[in-house]
């Protein structure tokens, strides 16, 4: 069983093709990793796969109704738009939206899925502060807490370490291994290839809109691909604290 | 019911009743509502029925449509700015139905006039929405406004010069600035189907703001249909204005104002903001109708002056707010 | 100042101006009653409409100007009428141009007609045929109060002046004092309203037994749609309902005397239903 299951999906904006024969099954367990340089297609391929953008091929998320997808699939967009002063706890039930029937009011089951989410993510004294007053740690956390309420079995998340201190981007991937760990599925895109090598089960590495490389991580950031696809070189060293990743130099 | 939809729905009761007992016409206020209440043939049942009735009615709908239309259309665009005066919605749905009168076609058919304000209303809201984007930036917004209400407005002059009809030419004032003077029930029962079924269509979007306060990809992903969503607010913000502007002119502001004053009471929750906007938008414009009455008791001082002088300075001050945020 | 003016830029002393041009309604039908054949010119636009000018057909036979100073200019003329409230800016560029320019002040009861009438005939050099027309006017005013003794008394009907806008005339208006002549009592006045707005429900309260409306104009107007609010329809049942004839009240001409007659005519009608 998969959570997400491309086949030869394409993506052409403006006439360009962006992404192209994108296939890609994401099981139950796993923590993806989607790397690839600057416009490589990454958010392109996550909008593909949710249906947000119009896309050749098969997703099998895309195919679902609205209502049905937003029930297995949750999705952190790169902005981290709040656009009214609304309270922490009100931003984490917004999560809650794809799992209420046409006017009706919030259960006990969705309070209850809120409640886990705020705790999960140490909001607990936040959550009654405007959600456009917190700190861009806090405002990660808290949408990622919005996240978590949805109660998907798949997440998807763009960059979410974006303009996050060390100590928040360690947290935030700790937090996706340990739903992965439980069962859950992330698929994340990532810049920071030191942080994916420690964090992530698997990496889907675009290159050039098509898919580069697919597997664990060792197998996948080899000194070739890092070559053609990165155009850099890189230390990576298994030590006793586990795999160590270090862009070395620029070689184009 | 919350505490402030509670506190707004008994103020507004209480203006409503206000406007009921506001009048040149010397009434007791125990006989009026008498005569209200027992109609007959008698001259203070005909002032109370067909006179201060429509009024208050008219004020108690149309200020509960402009305040609704306003807290959606900011929910959408996620602006504070936008609001149906503001950005020519009011103004197109002025030149509709003004085209409707001095074409005649209002005369030939009653349902012409809300029909005709509805259409230059749609024109207006699905221009500005198309011009300011999906994301209404304050820029884009405040400019693509001031272009719709200076066509709308020179085109609505146009018709009203060319008129072949003397008065016709001083009535820019009232349809720039409204007013709710000598209405009647006839008023009445020509806007309430239109605004109704704009209530109800703009009611059905609480959930869909909700979600946009995460941004459209957010909420696209949580099952929100966003074509779906600006085609019924399209509509829905048509039907209302459309059908107060027929009746009353444009009123500018209320949908500014209201949402703005409110947001804090409701946890700046876009789909409670509906709601208690309306109660507000009701109240706001019960007490504009009311002041002038008791300002200038026997002339006509538009509505629009009123609200202007409050909701220009809150404009301002948004704009300085937006500013700082960088626009 | 004026005559000065005269003697200055146009005929020999004492001499009747040749060249005549109204740029004002209520000019052009005193100066059509009272000049001259070939000493008026020209007329205005407006004295062609029939809703306001008692004398379109007449009208019809004079060149149109539509009251601008540069078309004005350009006939040439030695004297132009205008009313006191004609564009400020024509008026005194006339003026600049070397041309005589007499105004008409508005006319607020029957014996200011009396007046212009008077006015107009000087300003021609046509004093005779004013102060015959003036005789005229006299005797046809005495004739139309023949069965009246003295200013309407108590029980007289009361009648409500309601026009666009809601807008009413109070006694010391030409409209008042035509009710008046009429035998008609003036509803809102007694109730203190002037000339100006007359609110809704004061009229619905004042209950007149005549409610005399505007007559409409083509297209819609806001300002007229008053006239059809369900209250003034509701008065009606209660109330008769005239229409002024608005072109014999507008001006104070001698015509104002036909408007005299229609309110009269309403005024017998009523107390014969009574």
């Amino acid at each position: 069983m998969s959570l997400l299951s491309l086949s030869d999906l394409a993506v052409t904006l403006r006439g360009r093709p962006v992404i192209s024969g994108v296939t890609l099954d994401i099981a139950p367990g796993e923590f993806v990793g989607l790397i690839g340089p600057n416009g490589a297609g990454k958010t392109t391929l996550m909008r593909a796969a949710l249906g947000l953008i119009p896309a050749a091929g098969h997703s099998s998320l895309a195919a679902l109704p609205a209502v049905q997808r937003a029930k297995l699939a949750a999705w952190m967009p790169q902005s981290r738009e709040i656009a009214w002063p609304v309270s922490v706890e009100t931003l984490v039930m917004l999560g809650r939206v794809p799992h209420l029937g046409a006017g009706q009011r919030a259960t006990e089951a969705d309070r209850a899925a809120v409640e886990s989410a705020i705790a999960q993510m140490g909001l607990g004294p936040l959550r009654h502060r405007a959600a456009t007053r917190l700190s861009g740690g806090e405002t990660a956390r808290a949408l990622i807490a919005r996240a978590l309420a949805q109660e998907t079995p798949l997440l998807m998340a763009d960059e979410p370490n974006a303009g996050l201190d060390p100590a928040h981007q360690i947290s935030t991937m700790e937090t996706f291994a340990a739903l992965a760990a439980h069962g859950k599925s992330c698929l994340v895109s990532l810049h920071d290839l030191g942080l994916a090598v420690r964090h992530c089960t698997r990496l889907v590495l675009l290159g050039q809109g098509c898919v580069a490389a697919d597997g664990p991580p060792a197998a996948v950031l080899t000194p070739q691909r890092l070559q053609d696809v990165f155009g850099i070189t890189a230390a990576y060293l298994h030590t006793e604290d586990g795999p160590l990743f270090q862009p070395l130099k620029v070689t184009r | 019911m919350s505490r402030v939809m509670i506190a707004l729905a008994l103020l507004t009761a209480a203006l409503f009743t206000a406007s009921l007992l506001v009048g040149p016409a010397d009434l007791a206020p125990g006989d009026s509502l008498a005569a209200l209440w027992q109609g007959g043939d008698g001259p203070v049942a005909m002032v109370m029925r067909q006179i201060r009735l429509p009024r208050a009615l008219l004020a108690l709908m149309i200020g509960a449509s402009l305040g609704l239309a306003g807290a959606a259309m900011q929910g959408y665009l996620r602006n504070p700015l936008a609001e149906p005066g503001l950005i020519g919605v009011s103004g197109s749905a002025a030149l509709g139905a003004v085209l409707a009168i001095h074409t005649g076609a209002a005369a030939m058919w009653s349902l012409g006039l809300p029909l005709a304000a509805l259409g230059g209303a749609l024109v207006g809201v699905a221009l500005v929405m198309g011009l300011a984007g999906p994301r209404g930036g304050s820029l884009t917004l405040i400019l693509a406004g001031i272009a719709i209400s200076a066509l709308a407005g020179a085109l609505t002059s146009l018709v009203l010069n060319l008129s072949p009809n003397p008065f016709a030419a001083n009535e820019i004032v009232f349809w720039m600035m409204g007013s709710l003077a000598d209405r009647s029930m006839t008023h009445v029962w020509l806007a309430a189907p239109l605004m109704v079924i704009g209530w109800g269509l703009i009611g059905t979007l609480g959930r869909g703001l909700d979600a946009l306060t995460l941004g459209e990809d957010a909420a696209g992903a949580m099952g929100i249909s966003l074509p779906r969503m600006r085609l019924v607010l399209v509509l829905g913000t048509a039907c209302v204005v459309g059908a107060s502007t027929a009746v009353a002119g444009a009123i500018g502001f209320v949908g500014l104002v209201v949402p703005h004053i409110l947001r804090p009471f409701v946890g700046a929750r876009p789909s409670r903001l509906l709601w208690a906007s309306a109660l507000g938008g009701a109240v706001m414009l019960l007490i504009a109708d009311i002041a002038v009455r008791i300002i200038l008791p026997t002339q006509d001082l538009k509505l629009g002056v009123l609200t202007a002088l409050v909701g220009a300075p809150v404009f301002l001050h948004l704009i300085y707010k937006t500013r700082k945020d960088g626009i | 100042m004026m005559a000065g003016a005269a003697v200055l830029f146009s005929a020999p002393l004492g001499a009747a101006p040749s060249r005549v041009v109204s740029i004002n309604l209520c000019t052009d039908q005193l100066a059509m009653l009272l000049a001259a054949p070939g000493q008026l010119m020209s007329v205005s636009r407006i004295a062609l409409d029939p809703r306001v000018s008692s004398m379109a057909d007449e009208a019809a036979h004079y060149p149109i100007n539509a009251g601008r100073a540069e078309e004005v200019h350009g006939m040439a003329p030695d004297l132009v009428v205008a009313g006191e409230y004609s564009s400020r800016d024509t008026v005194a560029l006339l003026r600049q141009l070397g041309i005589e320019v007499v105004q008409f002040d508005i006319v607020g009861s029957l014996e200011e007609v009396r007046d212009r009438i008077r006015q107009m005939g000087a300003a021609l050099g046509r004093e005779a045929a004013a102060a015959a027309m003036i005789a005229k006017f006299d005797a046809d005013l005495a004739q139309l109060r023949e069965d009246l003794d003295g200013p309407p008394g108590p029980d007289a009907p009361r009648a409500a002046l309601y026009s666009a806008n809601g807008y009413t005339s109070g006694d010391k208006t030409l409209s008042g004092e035509i009710l008046a002549a009429a035998g008609l009592r003036n509803a809102p006045a007694e109730a203190g309203y002037g000339w100006g707005k007359l609110p809704l429900e004061v009229l619905a309260m004042l209950q007149p037994d005549l409610v005399i409306t505007a007559r409409r104009y083509p297209r819609g107007s806001r300002a007229e749609e008053i006239m059809d609010h369900p209250v003034v329809e509701g008065l009606n049942g209660q109330a008769a309902r005239a229409v002024m004839s608005d072109q014999d009240w507008v001006c104070g001409t001698p015509y104002v005397l036909r408007a005299i007659g229609d309110m009269a005519a309403a005024r017998r009608k009523l107390e014969a239903g009574r």
